[in-house]
């Protein structure tokens, strides 16, 4: 079961979770909290015992002390009373701390674990599960779990030992009487229960509401300036009003439920009493049971209504916690299918020089994660065929041809972001799989057709490739990539916070800092892969003389969209279906008339501007 | 007190639903009353019914139990119900409010603003706001009216017992005051750091293949962890804060009951008390509890509120002053002629003009080609066309009318407008292009899909003009949305065009395509190009060439290309590499994968 690898993410919760393996789970990270676990477990039932005792002795105050007029006796009562109070309160304050601490703990390490997780798992991974997807999921199955263990698990176990004490005690006062107040409990329960399944329902209409009128806002505010331009705003007024309505109207009749909960309960709770006070009090008329016993009852009765609609409420998130701890567990204990040869080697200082020795590849075949596939499954579809091609150290080498033709897949194999499915990729005569990836990878650089920007400094996103360069260096890097003149005139320069939520850089100025980010790591292999939407003419300019700047005298290969590139570049492979179709230089591809030929040709065709002289 | 005048505005809300809410206030008096007075009915089963062997009071006494129970429940089911749907109908009005504004916002004002900010505003913030003025007002007064009934009750009965047992009431106000004080910043930090931590899983997640292939994975895990580590730290801090102050609540409470045991024991002793007096007593010393309670949250929500009040009111309130003036006229039939009268053109806040003292004339028909570096002005002219922004100075006209003296909508429904950003909605293709027109019937949709050949790629969805585009729908790829934008403002048939025409790369069919497509919308139309392609340059009837916010030269092509330097450096640069110069580097991608269906 430990084993299932985290490979497809269940759609909801509906499906019924094994729970005692994640118990298990569980409990293995209780473990080394053994001690501290036995404590609280006592502290929990010396709580539940002195607030079952707090009614008790007032029982027998009224009882033995006030009614027989024995004053030295309700002295000594009263500061019994206080003790138990004064414990009860130490015991809560001590639960209280030690598991909430414990549970904050065991949920920083699920963090943790979590994330090196995500880590060590290849592309492979990330390619079939998107990271939008990915991310939800954790957010919200760490925050079930959260939950659990922020308050969760000290609730449900205070409120049963709460019960089981208060029954203890109702046992020992009167069992007749015990049992006739005790009959409302299973309904309460079974109220509490019901009313949180339909809910639960109503609550699922208004999240969904609630995500449609946001969906809607965020659409109509980013869309704004059109709707003014086409006279819209009215209409999208009323559209807008029908929604906002659905979502008020799933709301009041979501509320309409959880409200008649409480009421509920509290006329179930009173019928109780009401039980009891009768009931006992014909005891107590027939001198079977004492004033005390029903005064003691009716605080029991009353003290249910609490801890069992917390246990009610809780079964739901205890339920939901089973699932998101076994996804969580699945994802951690899913094997890495990429890991380090165990023998792996440093790669030594690389000269740079690039051979793909017969190299196929599928994205179905997971034969390297060390678990053969299974005989009788469909041959996957090679996204490359017999792959061959040297690139000697300081060349370019660009690569052309249609989407889907495996560009990105090529060099992804470079730096070993996927393994081969057969042949091998050798960097200096020696196989990527040979050596560590840390070692290989830190000698090459990538730039993206989005350059991915992290939400820190700029200076941090140039320095990404190189953490201990200086701020000359990183400078010099960006004066190199042609980023320094526009990044000196942001308002805090180099530290500049761009990302998610400080990015006002245009595509091309991202772009450029991506390739500061590549000189300063200073590689000897280089990954490019051309961006193609358009930047405006000065920024392109810049654009094309950064690269320029940045291929001199690495061994690079270049997923190329411009002329330039092509023209530059020593070698053109054209890709097709897996395949090199073509392969030699821009001019003899051009003179060879073949696919190249085709598609510059077509670039071209019925271009307008093309014919101004 | 600024934080009351915010949330008492926020009240206003409520007016239209004030009979909904006084249902709900008169359902809490009832609750209230009821509550009270059940340890009363208490009192007399022990004291008559039990004590004094009555044994029809003491069934009396259970059924009045039983009966002020369900009236009760049926009251604060009322209640809380009636109180939430007065806050959800306040709220439901308050986004329509927004909503409505952020409609009507004038660009300069958008341009300020981020949409993050704004969504929040229309969620949270209202969500916030609602829950406190809805629900925090009617607890408010249940939890006042609960006290102040409970007090007075308390020393009706025993003002001595009474004394006694309320001694530790202050220090329980206190404990939950110092709660609320200490865990109101802890909450907001956990939040803030919560999201940092997310956005390092996020940007791992989307980022992995730099991540991956700078071999940053250390560095990654060390900023994580340091990031888990504060959480952590945070986390155990408001476990502290719950811990140390919660149990030490609950032994004031309960050290009230056994003073009131104690004491009152000695006064039944002593007979000036009954059994069920003192029971009744602790019942309602237990009745004080919740109030408290509710106090204190609402206290910790007062003033996050009040922020968010203030966020929603500040959009509510912010000026507009692209509004139609007072006795606007309706454009009448339009002819084309559009006119710029010495304009200049400043920014809320900037010192330097956009535009300066900016004259020229477009006859009806004409088309224009605005020609510049970046910022020279361009985008600023066509904005100002539509009246997105009102002029700092000078007049723009149309057929003689100036731009402020007509409505909005007679004005912009005359003007067709296609903008760099291709924003389309979610909702069916056919809905896009009938955007501006929504019972428009189908055959125009299609002539103007046609037109802008658009129709082709249309039909070869399966679902052809239902096929739903969106988020949630068919990804168009840029080519395709361009020509659906063009489509749209080609519905109108406007009398006058603007386009932006730097557009995202596309292939060389596509480029083709969208070409054929704008040359057709033009005819006969007075146009406004944003021009990023030699053949819009050579075909304008009038190049305006725009540098620094003035108009440096216009004419033809053939006009500047001999008058002016400046206009032959930026052809060059522009569009250099499209006039002959082809082996340079070509505007669009070589190679570019054919995406058009």
């Amino acid at each position: 079961m430990q084993q299932r690898a985290f490979t497809s993410l269940p759609a909801v919760t509906q499906q019924p979770v094994a729970t005692l393996p994640v118990l298990r789970r569980l409990a293995g990270y209780l473990k080394i909290y053994r001690w501290r676990l036995i404590a609280v477990l006592g502290l929990v039932i010396a709580g539940a015992a002195t607030s079952a005792g707090g009614p008790y002795l007032i029982g027998r105050a009224i009882d033995t002390a006030i009614r027989l007029g024995n004053g030295p006796l309700l002295n000594t009562i009263a500061v019994a009373l206080v003790s138990i109070y004064a414990v009860s309160a130490v015991a809560t304050r001590f639960q209280v701390a030690l598991m909430g601490s414990i549970g904050q703990r065991i949920l920083a390490r699920l963090r943790s674990e979590i994330f090196a997780t995500l880590q060590s798992l290849s592309l492979r991974y990330f390619d079939q599960h998107p990271a939008g997807d990915l991310m939800s999921r954790l957010l919200n199955d760490t925050d079930v779990l959260n939950q659990l263990f922020g308050q969760g698990i000290i609730q449900v176990l205070g409120s049963l030992f709460g019960i089981v004490g208060a029954i203890i005690a109702m046992l020992l006062l009167d069992v007749r009487l015990a049992i006739v107040s005790l009959l409302v409990v299973p309904l309460m329960f079974f109220t509490t229960a019901l009313f949180s399944q339909i809910s639960r329902r109503a609550f699922q209409r208004t999240r969904e509401s609630i995500g449609d009128v946001s969906a809607e806002i965020q659409e109509e505010i980013t869309g704004v300036r059109v709707a003014q331009a086409f006279n819209r705003t009215a209409l999208n007024r009323q559209r807008f009003a029908v929604r906002n309505a659905a979502n008020r109207d799933a709301n009041v009749s979501a509320i309409a439920i959880t409200s008649a909960l409480m009421p509920t309960l509290g006329i179930l709770s009173s019928m109780a009493i009401a039980v009891v006070a009768g009931f006992g009090g014909y005891l107590a008329l027939h001198h079977q049971a004492t004033v005390g016993t029903v005064v003691a009852f009716i605080t029991y009765v009353q003290q249910f209504f609490f801890p069992i609609q917390q246990l009610a409420n809780f079964f739901t998130t205890i339920q939901a916690s089973f699932a998101a701890g076994d996804r969580i567990f699945s994802l951690i204990d899913s094997t890495p299918d990429l890991t380090d040869h165990p023998n792996a080697i440093t790669m030594p200082p690389l000269r740079g020089e690039v051979v793909f020795d017969h190299v196929s590849f599928s994205y179905g075949s997971r034969r390297t994660s060390g678990l053969p596939e299974a005989g009788d499954e469909p041959e996957p579809e090679l996204v490359l065929d017999d792959i061959v091609l040297t690139a000697k150290p300081g060349e370019t080498t660009a690569i052309v041809g249609p989407t889907g033709a495996g560009k990105t897949t090529l060099v992804s194999l470079i730096g070993r972001l996927y393994d081969v499915t057969s042949g091998a990729v050798r960097i200096d005569g020696v196989d990527v799989r040979d050596v560590t990836r840390t070692s290989l990878r830190q000698q090459m650089g990538v730039v993206l057709q989005d350059s991915f920007l992290f939400s820190d400094t700029i200076a941090g996103n140039i320095r990404y490739g190189r953490l201990e360069a200086t701020h000359a260096e990183v400078e010099a890097a960006a004066r190199a990539a042609h980023a320094h003149e526009f990044i000196e005139r942001l308002p805090q320069g180099y530290q500049s916070t761009v990302g998610e939520r400080g990015g006002r850089l245009s595509q091309g100025q991202r772009q450029l800092i991506g390739i500061a980010r590549a000189i300063l790591a200073d590689p000897r292999i280089l990954i490019l892969d051309e961006a193609t939407s358009s930047v405006d003419t000065r920024t392109e300019l810049l654009i094309q003389d950064a690269l320029r700047v940045l291929l001199r005298d690495r061994t690079a290969f270049v997923i190329a969209h411009r002329l330039s590139t092509v023209r530059e570049a020593d070698h053109v492979l054209v890709l097709q279906r897996g395949h090199i179709v073509e392969r030699g230089t821009h001019d003899s591809l051009l003179a060879a008339g073949g696919l190249y030929a085709e598609l510059y040709r077509r670039q071209f065709r019925d271009d307008p501007a093309g014919s101004v002289p | 007190m600024v934080v009351l005048v915010q949330l008492r505005r926020a009240l206003i809300y409520l007016r239209p639903y004030w009979h909904i809410a006084l249902g709900s206030f008169l359902s809490l008096v009832i609750v209230s009353t009821a509550n009270l007075i059940s340890p009363q009915i208490l009192r007399i089963i022990i004291d008559r019914g039990i004590t004094q062997s009555d044994t029809r009071t003491l069934i009396w006494a259970c059924i009045a139990l039983i009966a002020v129970a369900v009236i009760r429940g049926i009251f604060s089911f009322t209640q809380g119900f009636w109180a939430e749907k007065t806050s959800q109908s306040g709220a439901y009005d308050m986004r329509n409010d927004l909503f409505e504004k952020i409609q009507t916002l004038s660009f300069s004002y958008l341009d300020q603003a981020q949409t993050g900010q704004l969504m929040t505003r229309m969620t949270s913030d209202v969500e916030q706001v609602r829950v406190f003025i809805g629900n925090g007002a009617v607890q408010l007064a249940s939890a006042g009216v609960m006290l102040i009934g409970s007090v007075v009750i308390l020393f009706a009965a025993n003002w001595k017992l009474a004394i006694i047992s309320l001694l530790t009431f202050p220090l329980m106000a206190v404990t939950i005051g110092i709660f609320v004080v200490r865990i109101r910043p802890l909450f907001g930090q956990v939040q803030a750091q919560l999201s940092s931590l997310n956005t390092v899983l996020q940007e791992n997640l989307a980022g992995v293949r730099i991540v991956q292939s700078f071999a940053r994975e250390p560095h990654e895990r060390e900023r994580y962890a340091k990031l888990n580590s504060v959480l952590l730290q945070t986390n155990l801090q408001a476990v502290r804060a719950l811990s140390n102050n919660f149990p030490v609540f609950f032994f004031w409470a309960n050290l009230g009951t056994a003073a009131a045991i104690w004491f009152g024991g000695h006064l039944v002793i002593s007979q000036q008390l009954t059994i069920g007096d003192l029971v009744a007593f602790t019942a309602y010393l237990a009745l004080l509890i919740q109030p408290l309670f509710t106090l204190g949250f609402l206290g910790s929500q007062l003033s996050r509120s009040a922020v968010s009040a203030g966020r929603i009111f500040e959009v509510l309130d912010a000026h507009n002053e692209v509004t139609d003036r007072p006795g606007a006229i309706t454009l009448p039939a339009v002819e084309g002629r559009v006119e710029f009268d010495g304009v200049t053109f400043r920014y809320v806040g900037d010192e330097r003009p956009v535009l300066s003292h900016v004259s020229f004339v477009a006859g009806p028909g004409v088309t224009v080609a605005l020609v510049g570096q970046t910022g020279s002005g361009k985008s600023t002219i066509i904005n100002l066309i539509p009246r997105f922004y009102d002029v700092t100075s000078g007049r723009v006209l149309i057929d003689g009318h100036d731009v402020r003296d007509v409505t909005l909508e007679s004005l912009r429904s005359n003007i067709g407008l296609v903008l760099q950003e291709t924003t389309l909605f979610s909702g069916s293709i056919r809905d896009n292009i009938a955007y501006g027109r929504p019972d428009t019937p189908f055959e125009q949709v299609e002539a103007a899909a046609r037109a802008a050949q658009a129709h082709d790629f249309i039909t070869s969805f399966p679902e052809g003009y239902d096929t739903t585009i969106g988020e949630r729908g068919v990804g168009l790829s840029g080519g395709q949305r361009q020509r659906i934008a063009i489509a749209r403002a080609l519905l109108l048939d406007p009398r006058i065009l603007i386009l932006d025409e730097s557009t995202s790369a596309v292939d060389a069919e596509t480029e083709y395509l969208i070409q054929k497509a704008i040359a057709q919308v033009l005819r006969g139309r007075t146009a406004f190009i944003i021009a990023h392609r030699v053949s819009t340059v050579r075909n304008a009837g009038l190049i305006l060439l725009l540098d620094g916010g003035t108009i440096a030269a216009s004419g033809t092509h053939e006009d500047l290309l001999r008058d002016s330097p400046l206009y032959g450096e930026i052809i060059d640069s522009q569009f250099g590499r499209q006039t002959g110069r082809v082996e340079e580097s070509p505007p669009t991608p070589l190679l570019a994968p054919t995406t058009t269906g």
